[in-house]
């Protein structure tokens, strides 16, 4: 198999296999309707090809309603077949069992949010027990957006002003995609995030111990990837947010008219209370961070501003495609 | 051409040669030069729909967005759409073709409102300007399914424009559906009853059916667009209070039929094709002219499988799922009977009917993809993923384009008088399937791997499939350039066409090559039932073993 080229996504969840039962039946049926007609064509092109110029059919006598009939009633009851297989997988996944943790995700442009039953966030990285419904309630900050989870086969659209419900069961341990399917504007390809799925145990280790149990998270560019500055502050375009290349140690102006000095502690400001210090030129529209991000990120975070060279001079980690997840 | 060749007057005054000046063409209410027009229309943004989508692959040959920005990205796909849905596939075969032979074919002189066919002309070409003019500044973006009333800003001054536009055009589409109704109600000529109209005259009446009930629903919820965003009245928007779902159930009220509009024209096409080219009545005459009604209707009742997880009930989804098996037999049913009219046929591969195999094997994976679709199970997971837009490329593009394109290679000698260069053709018609599937298939693929439609950017595993299908959308890009180049070149050098170069039953090829201005020369009496071939040459009795 190529290296870079999966032909079949991770199977993660209970509700994973059966999706791709069902799947694999109705490719099945229509693989062997698809040879039969062709190979009859086939056939029939081949058996009644036209011999000379003025040649013409052959009419053809005979009571074709049964026919006709056959051709319907087969396909109809194939499709039926079809229709409540699929409509009792769609039940079981619109239902989510009693035992299941309840878990808030919100989706706002364009990053997602996740609030652990415990009241712990996180930001487009979503940690979960393996082995354990998992109940989602979701509703959306601005436009209509969709969280889906193809390892898990998990769909659902998020809509604003109402919740929607969704759940899963992980059945094996790893880090998946977390996708938006539905349209939301720019940057709709970037509201991408990372499922862990963790051994109990683990989960438990990592919600007592601060958001870098994960173990990915280690330096203040990784972080600025994992809490979607990046989707903002890019440095090859100031639309939605400013370049932050350079800024360090320059002075800001406001849109109140003051100039600061963008040190350690606005760039401290910046982060946990956006709205206090807007920079002139844009909209208040930097979400806070506080709450969602320990004492040590803030630092690891300033410390990689405070590097970041200007325009063109280092690589930021900006617009990195997101990274192959899961195993198949 | 081998075709044996009817003896025909082809010289002397013609539609095309009867006047001349680019006045007596802007101001035609011939039929034929209209639907003339249109096809010049059409070329013209097919060509530039393309251009786009090949950028769309180019970008997408890679994960990064190297090429463009995210925002030019959005620009090109939503433009893309709206070029080839609403300014190619809608207007396609029922312009062009259907403007230019549903008259011919029913032994009219005209349709039944010419005056009335000139005008939608006018509006249509209007409602371009307006869109390409928009579009690409003010987000024009609820025409298509993007299905996000709330995503973008238009300022008022263009929502007037566009809402004017679109309203005008609908007006239009609704007007071409009258028009061709009652032109075949009223206009037949002498002894041509209902069931010996050709395939195609039923395809079109059942198209007309639903441009006339759909076309208002869409006028309705483009005004209520307009006025919320005018007047802030809360209909859509979260913002004023509206539900966005609302704007989904009513856009997809009118674009699921839409859907058949494309499709239904193309399957009469496709009736006529194979009957021509296996010399044979059609298998099913009257299950094939019913199923197109039927479509018709139960299409106006599948919106809602477009949105089983937008937060609609289950049952309502499971109600919807039901309703959309339905419609897929009606069009199970024509792909056997087309098969079944092969059977004992006098079958020849030329252009037109390569086009038609073509179709059948795109459109078995574009329906039987549909059906996985339709089924919850399925589709709660693929939607909005490449594999929706697989599928709807196969149905859309796949099999429509190889429908027009049939029944353009079909009728052109009609239409211009003159023979295009068979080879070429066949090898376009070859390179066209290939290049189409190498492009497409590998996209059903993406989409149950999980890779979401609209993305800029997308993770590092999908690209191996996605170079491939950017490298079929090459193949396939010099496969449509091939048509315009010999079939251009046939206007001045193709050998002049004989009435009937195909050996074909149907009114229009007993008129010459190009037709005179009123159609025929004296008007036609019908005295026998479409496609009856058997009976021009005594043929053996034979019987279906059933
Ligand atoms: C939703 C988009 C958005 C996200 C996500 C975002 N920002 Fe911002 N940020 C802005 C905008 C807009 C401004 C300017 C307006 C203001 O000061 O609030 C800004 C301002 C700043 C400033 C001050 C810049 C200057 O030029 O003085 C810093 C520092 C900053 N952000 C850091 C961060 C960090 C670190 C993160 C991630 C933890 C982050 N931002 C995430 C939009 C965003
Ligand atoms: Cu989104
Ligand atoms: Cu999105």
């Amino acid at each position: 198999m190529l290296p870079n080229s999966p032909v079949f996504p991770p199977v993660s969840s209970t509700l994973a296999s059966k999706v791709d039962l069902l799947f694999f039946f109705t490719v099945g049926v229509s693989v062997l309707f698809s040879v039969l007609i062709v190979a009859t064509i086939v056939a029939f092109l081949v058996k009644y090809r036209r011999r000379h110029a003025a040649e013409t059919g052959q009419e053809i006598k005979g009571n074709t309603l049964i026919l006709e009939l056959a051709w319907s009633i087969i396909p109809l009851g194939l499709v039926m077949i079809s229709f409540f297989w699929g409509a009792a997988v769609f039940f079981e996944s619109s239902r989510p069992p009693a035992d299941a943790w309840s878990f808030h995700v919100y989706g706002k442009q364009w990053m997602w949010k996740v609030e652990h039953p415990e009241g712990k966030r996180e930001i487009n990285e979503f940690h979960v027990p393996v082995n354990q419904a998992v109940k989602l309630t979701m509703t959306s900050e601005d436009v209509i957006h969709n969280f889906s989870v193809p390892a898990f086969r998990l769909k659902m659209d998020v809509l604003p002003g109402r919740y929607t419900t969704a759940w899963f069961k992980a059945t094996k341990t790893g880090t998946y995609h977390i996708f938006c399917d539905q349209y939301c504007g720019v940057d709709h390809s970037k509201m991408v995030g990372k499922i862990h799925v963790l051994e109990p145990q683990d989960y438990q280790k990592w919600l007592v111990g601060g958001a870098s149990a994960g173990g990915a998270v280690a330096t203040g560019g990784e972080l600025f990837v994992a809490k979607a500055c990046n989707t903002c502050h890019r440095s090859d375009s100031s639309a939605r947010a400013p370049i932050l290349d350079g800024v360090f140690g320059k002075s800001v102006s406001l849109a109140d008219g003051r100039t600061v000095l963008a040190d350690e502690s606005y760039v401290r400001e910046s982060i946990l209370s956006p709205a206090s210090k807007i920079v002139q030129g844009y909209q208040p529209i930097m979400p806070t961070f506080k709450d969602q991000i320990s004492e040590e990120e803030i630092v690891q975070l300033i410390r990689y501003i405070q590097d970041l060279k200007p325009a063109g001079a280092a690589a930021a980690p900006a617009a990195a495609a997101p990274a192959a997840g899961g195993k198949s | 051409m081998s075709a044996p060749a009817s003896p025909a007057e082809t010289g002397g005054t013609n539609y095309l040669n009867a006047t001349h000046g680019i006045g007596s063409w802007l101001l035609t209410r011939d039929h034929k030069r209209i639907g003339i027009l249109y096809l010049l229309g059409i070329s013209v943004f097919f060509v530039l729909g393309g251009l786009m989508a090949v950028l769309i692959r180019a970008e997408l040959a890679t994960p990064q967005g190297d090429l463009f920005s995210s925002d030019v990205y959005n620009r090109l796909f939503t433009m893309h759409g709206i070029l080839m849905i609403f300014f190619f596939l809608i207007p396609s075969i029922p312009a062009v073709l259907g403007n230019f032979l549903l008259p011919i074919m029913i032994g009219a002189k005209d349709l039944a409102f010419p005056r009335l066919n000139l005008a939608q002309l006018v509006p249509l070409h209007d409602r371009r300007g307006d869109d390409v003019r928009v579009a690409p500044d003010g987000r024009h973006r609820h025409r298509l399914d993007l299905l996000h009333s709330d995503v973008d800003e238009l300022r008022p001054g263009q929502v007037i424009v566009t809402a004017v536009g679109i309203f005008v055009a609908g007006f239009s589409s609704i007007l071409t559906g009258l028009n061709f109704i009652v032109t075949i109600h009223r206009m037949r000529a002498p002894g041509l009853t209902w069931f010996r109209l050709p395939l195609f005259v039923w395809a079109h009446y059942a198209t007309s059916i639903i441009q006339i009930l759909g076309t208002p629903v869409i006028a309705i919820t483009i005004l209520l667009v307009g006025a919320e965003r005018l007047f802030h009245i809360g209909v859509f928007d979260p913002k004023y209070g509206g539900d966005p779902v609302l704007f989904q159930h009513l856009f997809w009220f009118y674009s699921h039929p839409a859907v058949y509009i494309m499709i239904l024209p193309a399957m009469g096409v496709m009736s006529e094709l194979v009957t021509a080219f296996s010399r044979k009545r059609v298998f099913g005459y009257h299950f094939i002219a019913f199923s197109s009604l039927f479509i018709a209707v139960i299409g106006f009742l599948v919106w809602g499988h477009h949105m089983f997880i937008s937060g609609q009930s289950v049952v309502a989804g499971a109600i919807f799922s039901f309703l959309t098996m339905l419609v897929a037999i009606p069009s199970a049913v024509k792909v056997f009977n087309w098969t079944a009219t092969l059977y004992k046929g006098s079958i020849s591969l030329q252009t037109p009917m390569l086009y038609a195999l073509g179709f059948i094997g795109v459109f078995l994976i574009g329906g039987l993809t549909g059906v996985m679709l339709g089924t919850l199970g399925i589709n709660i997971y693929v939607h909005d993923t490449y594999f929706i837009v697989a599928h709807f490329h196969y149905v859309m593009v796949g099999s429509a384009i190889m429908g027009y394109l049939g029944g353009l290679h079909f009728w052109w000698p009609k239409i211009t008088g003159r023979m295009y260069n068979e080879f070429w053709s066949k090898i376009s018609a070859i390179v066209i399937f290939i290049g189409f599937n190498t492009t497409f298939f590998p996209q059903f693929i993406l989409g149950y791997l999980g890779m979401p439609r609209r993305y800029h950017m997308y993770p590092a595993e999908f690209q191996t499939w996605n170079v491939l299908s950017s490298a079929g959308a090459t193949i396939l890009g010099f496969g449509y350039l091939m048509p315009v180049v010999y079939l251009l070149w046939s206007l001045k050098f193709g050998a002049k066409a004989p009435a009937n170069p195909w050996g074909a039953k149907g009114l229009e090829w007993e008129t010459s090559s190009p037709p005179p201005v009123l159609n025929f020369a004296t008007p036609p009496v019908v005295t026998e039932e479409a496609y009856a071939y058997e009976t021009s040459t005594p043929a053996k009795e034979v019987t279906v073993g059933v």
